[in-house]
């Protein structure tokens, strides 16, 4: 199990990635952005960070980048992509997750551990009982997430919407839970397959006991666990 | 070589945080007839293209059609 993890001009999360991988046991190497091969990869993660200073719009210059067009390929061919915070704008710029990541609605860079309600979903990512609670931390200026009225029922109807933010029981406050303003309280979506998954939090923080909460282990598991069932 | 204005904006029933943020701003400056303030971007383009190319690269890169529109002013020879 060898996990690819792109790194674009401006990437930050990076070295978080491929720790939480190589604590889990698992391989992770470095991808440049202008790389054109993802063979030998068997998952390929987008990082968090600001690629291109956020230039234009949060992931919007990214998405060109010469290795987009192989992790496009990829998932096509259905390999597991996961995208986290910068991540998943990039994920969505390339047409690859529906919808967009607007400023959040309270103007505040938000970070903080946030509670995380897990739904049942189609996600090859995640393998938690719907219901489950996580604790993950987020950090971003832009993820709110957003999508029209059609996509919405869209995703509801195929189990699209992995995570949820919502309160620490599990619930979801009546106003709304996202700390960002996410329509229906999105914090996580995937593709109609299953095997592209995009997400605001950083379960990449959360897999190490120093810093308070595994809770993102099974977000490296997971797929991990699926790819050696796949590969018998 | 042609120059154009682009003006991006975000799609009707978006909200606009920056722009709620000013509207309040300017009501408590005490201007009270405001309505409504959107904020959106701005950009100048001098290029060998034409308008069609243009509305292209909107498209593409300088506006999110999922969420923003675009309008474009061809302002003649640069």
């Amino acid at each position: 199990m060898r996990f690819g993890v792109v790194l674009f001009p401006g990437s930050n999360c990076e070295q978080d990635v491929v720790h939480a991988a190589q604590t889990l046991g698992l391989t992770a190497e470095y991808v440049w952005h202008g790389d054109t091969d993802l063979s030998g990869f068997d998952a390929v993660v987008l990082p968090g960070g600001f690629s291109y200073g956020d230039y234009i719009r949060c992931g919007a210059v990214a998405r060109f980048s010469p290795v987009m067009a192989e992790v496009v390929r990829f998932a096509e061919r259905g390999g597991p992509v996961l995208g986290i915070c910068n991540g998943f704008q990039i994920l969505t710029e390339a047409h690859l997750l529906p919808g967009a990541l607007l400023r959040n609605t309270g103007l505040k860079f938000i970070c903080h551990p946030q509670p995380l309600r897990v739904e049942r979903s189609v996600c090859h990512w995640l393998d938690l009982p719907e219901g489950t609670v996580v604790d993950i931390p987020v950090n971003h200026n832009e993820g709110n997430y957003y999508c029209d009225d059609e996509t919405l029922e869209r995703l509801n109807a195929n189990g699209q919407v992995v995570l949820r933010y919502c309160e620490p029981d599990g619930t979801r406050a009546p106003g709304g839970s996202a700390p960002n303003g996410a329509l229906d309280d999105i914090a996580g979506v995937c593709n109609e397959r299953g095997n592209v998954f995009g997400l605001m939090p950083h379960p990449e923080r959360a897999v190490d006991p120093l810093v308070g909460t595994t809770d993102g282990r099974p977000f490296f598991t997971a797929i991990a666990k699926r790819l050696a069932e796949v590969a018998g | 070589m042609a120059r154009y204005e682009v003006y991006v904006t975000y799609k009707q029933g978006i909200f606009d945080p920056p722009g709620a943020t000013a509207e309040r701003a300017l009501a408590n400056l005490g201007y009270e007839g405001v309505r409504s303030v959107k904020i959106g971007k701005y950009i100048q383009i001098e290029a060998d293209a034409g308008l069609e190319t243009v509305r292209e690269m909107c498209e593409r890169l300088l506006a999110n059609p999922v969420i923003e529109d675009y309008r474009i002013v061809t302002e003649g020879e640069a």
